[in-house]
């Protein structure tokens, strides 16, 4: 049976030609190209070593990129697992309306994320309808996304919002792999609440902990659809993730050679926090 | 429960679904007043403007948009469908050490955010002349999206017992059609969760038909929308229509077909 699974093999050959081509090739063109002062379309361009990447660790814009990279990352996983979990524990119970409340919750992971950070536009331009809010209660209008801090909160909370639908259903499929039995011993031992939470569900919510907190971090630390639609970076270079930055020192600042160092910084870092991650999941799991 | 116990619920449910629903609203009540109406944009419009549904369609393109979007999202999809059908098979049955290093190869490509390609990417889709090319943006869809639906494949081969196999091939059948007559059949339920991560995905796409689809001709939806908001001085109105007409189709085949859109998202997170 063996080597006839053997002969098989060529059923996957399609598959490894396009990651070939579309995958690896690259990967290692972009490592030649990131040691270039290339400038993304002339025929001429030299070796420049090291410059590219000395360039990373100097560049103002990299380094508020960079932090804002793992500000969405990890702010955005940690608000979507306290909401997720929230929202599971509250539709893990039957109740009229819980149907309706999972659809609505789950609905915006569907939508394009470009096209809901336009929809948000509509409330936080000036003339936008938080203004109105703010103006009915007799606040003084602002411009939400003109300044750095506040427009870093935006970005996070939208997409705090529109994914924490994923670690919902994510956390709802794992209390209902819950057997009732583990509740009913629990409290026949005289548990409280709290005490079976934070004893039976929360240990027995593992893997579902490990799978969203994992797809949730990853989608952050990439974020890009969101701040272009936001606030294309701005102001200045303040809001910009990774991700963006890379897409202006290309595009528009015809940086080809710095665009692919910081690409391969980029996955450095997304390699190094899942490797960790999974790193300390492991020795949790071997803990407990 | 009872009565008592489930109105506070049903309050704070209430208070969730409007909070999702606010973007979707606020968009809503902008795309239906004409550009002359000052009001709130919490306020409902005195009449509807439904011209601004048609001067999005008309001044966006959104015709061409749609079909441009429908027939990448379809070629990415069928292509993916076939290709991880195909590879996962024998990476689900065969155990050898060359196999397993495939297996990994293929999940470690899951976590190379396609980002970090973008500089060297571009350059290999300009030296196939594949840049603003359907077959070109299809390609990159289907090598990006491929990783998942592999995985997804190799997992349900794997619970579909050996012995079907065997006996087939006791039968005198040859492994290719084994493949064909028996295990292709029984793959409908994940072949439905491969197409819609894999379409929603490739619908919603942003980021890659930026870099590879410049010519206006052939710009997608999520193209489309978004050249009304960085255009100054382009109607807010006509821009809300086109952002409503560009979620509609997922908004309602979510709405039909919700049950599995939720099982593809936890079958794809929880195996």
């Amino acid at each position: 049976m063996e080597a006839l699974y053997k002969k098989a093999n060529i059923l996957y050959i399609p598959a490894l030609a396009l990651f070939a081509l579309f995958v690896a090739y690259p990967f290692v063109d972009g490592i030649r190209i990131a040691f270039t002062n290339w400038n993304g379309f002339s025929r001429r361009f030299s070796y420049v070593g090291l410059r590219n990447f000395v360039r990373l660790f100097k560049d103002e814009n990299v380094r508020a990129s960079f932090w804002n990279t793992l500000l969405y990352g990890f702010g955005s996983t940690f608000f979507q697992q306290v909401l997720g979990l929230s929202l599971a524990l509250f539709l893990d119970k039957k109740f009229p309306g819980r149907g309706i409340t999972r659809t609505v919750v789950y609905l915006p992971v569907l939508i394009s994320a470009v096209i809901m950070g336009y929809m948000w536009y509509y409330l936080l331009q000036y003339d936008g309808a938080l203004n109105d809010i703010v103006a009915l209660a007799g606040g003084e209008k602002r411009l939400w996304l003109s300044s750095a801090a506040s427009a870093k909160s935006f970005i996070l909370g939208v997409n705090t919002l529109q994914y924490c639908g994923i670690s919902m259903v994510i956390y709802m499929a794992g209390l209902q792999n819950i057997a009732p039995m583990y509740y009913e011993a629990a409290r026949i031992e005289g548990a409280g609440e709290w005490q079976v939470f934070r004893r039976v569900t929360v240990p027995l919510l593992y893997p579902a902990f490990v799978t969203s907190i994992t797809i949730n971090l990853i989608g952050g630390l990439k974020l890009f659809d969101i701040i272009k639609a936001l606030t294309g970076g701005g102001p200045g270079y303040t809001t910009n993730s990774l991700a963006t930055l890379i897409h202006s020192s290309y595009f528009a600042s015809q940086m080809a050679g710095f665009a692919a160092a910081n690409g391969l910084a980029l996955f450095v870092l997304i390699l190094a926090i899942t490797l960790s991650l999974q790193a300390i999941f492991r020795k949790i799991e071997v803990q407990s | 429960m009872t009565r008592r116990a489930s109105l506070p619920r049903g309050v704070a449910a209430i208070v969730i679904c409007a909070i999702q629903l606010v973007p979707l609203y606020i968009t809503l009540t902008v795309a239906l007043k004409p550009q002359t109406d000052l009001s709130s944009y919490w306020a409902l419009p005195v009449r509807a403007a439904w011209s601004n549904f048609a001067r999005a369609v008309e001044s966006g393109g959104l015709i061409r948009a749609f079909a441009n979007t429908a027939a990448i999202t379809a070629a990415s999809t069928a292509l993916v469908v076939l290709l991880a059908a195909m590879a996962a098979y024998p990476l689900a049955r065969s155990g050898s050490r060359l196999n397993k290093t495939v297996s990994s190869f293929v999940l470690s490509i899951m976590m190379v955010p396609a980002l970090s390609l973008l500089v060297p990417l571009y350059v290999l889709l300009v030296r196939m002349r594949a840049v603003s090319t359907y077959w070109g943006i299809t390609l990159v869809h289907v090598a990006f999206n491929l990783p998942l639906a592999i995985f997804l494949f190799t997992n349900f081969i794997k619970t579909i017992p050996r012995e079907l196999d065997e006996a087939a091939v006791i039968d005198g059948s040859s492994i290719y059609g084994i493949y064909y007559r028996i295990i292709l059949p029984l793959l409908k339920p994940v072949t439905v969760t491969v197409i819609i991560l894999t379409s929603v995905a490739v619908w919603n796409d942003f980021q890659y038909s930026l870099y590879f689809l410049q010519r206006p001709s052939m710009r997608v939806v999520t193209l489309s929308i978004s050249s009304f908001f960085a255009t100054s001085g382009s109607d807010p109105h006509v821009a809300a229509a086109g952002a409503i007409l560009a979620i509609l189709p997922v908004t309602l085949l979510y709405v039909f077909l919700q049950r599995y859109f939720v099982k593809g998202m936890v079958d794809s997170a929880l195996k």
